[in-house]
């Protein structure tokens, strides 16, 4: 129990950040403007929770220009699907032990 | 509750990984006219070949009238044109009600992974007809058309798959009866569109429409 309670991992623990990690999980990269759509959110704040998880190193931003306008893409490192996928699995468990048997 | 606030977790989860990469405005009413079109297709082809009493089952160069196969290949291209058409109307449509965006990068990966292993099919279609080959042309555009669904299956709704290899497998065995593979055409291309197109219609547009 202690062990499945620790892999629920406290840098996903907020709607924005999960929605984030979500999309990048089934998607090479994304970029910002349809992060944004995607998860119906202001600029701002999707911002600080993607700063929030590349400072986790779980995301990296890459910065180029499209037709001369500034694009940025995000892709999930490494580490994040790991993590997050452990997030995943972790609150999965958790479910499954709280309701025994249906 | 800690627990309902896991559960939803999860499914938000579930559904914007669905709806980051696969494309769910496809309309599936646009299988059932798609297999209508097919089937008046294909019955105005075997009115066509009735009437030059000529057969398609041929391998054989000599026993092939050139003229009804060019006929045969426009009705084809018609019906193709025809379903496609109908296609993207009736998917804008779905998409302007549920305000989902028509033209994004889910559906861009969508036309591209159908459409390549479609048009190389077509492609080797056209080098069948180029060689004489016509009996092999019918099963050809099944196999070729349910490697196209399988492989865009993982871009849309997963339904897809099951009408994709059905195609695939009924392609393979028409292989083997080519003086019936009008009948396998028309089953592939009209009765399994329809049921698909009547069952995907149920499970995801009939609440929206």
């Amino acid at each position: 129990m202690k062990n499945i309670i620790s892999n629920i991992n406290k840098a996903f623990d907020h709607r924005v950040r999960l929605g984030i990690m979500s999309v990048l999980m089934v998607n090479e990269h994304a970029d910002f403007t349809s992060l944004k759509e995607l998860l119906g959110v202001t600029d701002g704040n999707i911002a600080s929770h993607i700063k929030a998880l590349e400072k986790k190193g779980y995301v990296t931003v890459e910065k180029s220009f499209i037709d001369r306008k500034p694009n940025t893409r995000y892709r999930a490192t490494k580490t994040g699907r790991k993590d997050f996928q452990k997030h995943i699995d972790a609150i999965e468990n958790l479910l499954k032990q709280q309701r025994p048997q249906p | 509750m800690e627990n309902e606030k896991y559960v939803q977790d999860l499914s938000d989860i579930k559904q914007m990984m669905n709806r980051s990469s696969r494309f769910i405005s496809l309309s599936g009413l646009a299988g059932v006219f798609a297999g209508g079109y097919a089937i008046i297709g294909a019955i105005v082809g075997k009115v066509l070949l009735d009437g030059h009493n000529s057969a398609i089952d041929s391998l054989s160069p000599a026993s092939m009238d050139g003229e009804i196969l060019t006929r045969l290949f426009l009705l084809a291209i018609a019906v193709l044109l025809l379903a496609i058409g109908t296609a993207v109307f009736l998917t804008t449509r779905k998409a302007k009600k549920t305000n989902e965006k028509t033209w994004d990068n889910t559906s861009k990966r969508l036309l591209i992974n159908f459409f390549a292993p479609l048009i190389s099919g077509g492609i080797f279609c056209l080098i069948l007809w180029q060689y004489n080959l016509i009996g092999l042309i019918a099963p050809a555009m099944l196999i070729f058309y349910g490697l196209a669904l399988i492989h865009a299956s993982k871009y849309t709704f997963g339904d897809l798959r099951g009408l994709g290899y059905a195609n695939l497998i009924l392609g393979l065995i028409a292989t083997q009866f080519l003086s019936y593979e009008l009948y396998f055409w028309a089953v592939g291309f009209g009765l399994f569109h329809i049921a698909n197109g009547i069952w995907m219609y149920n499970k995801y547009d009939r609440k929206n429409a």
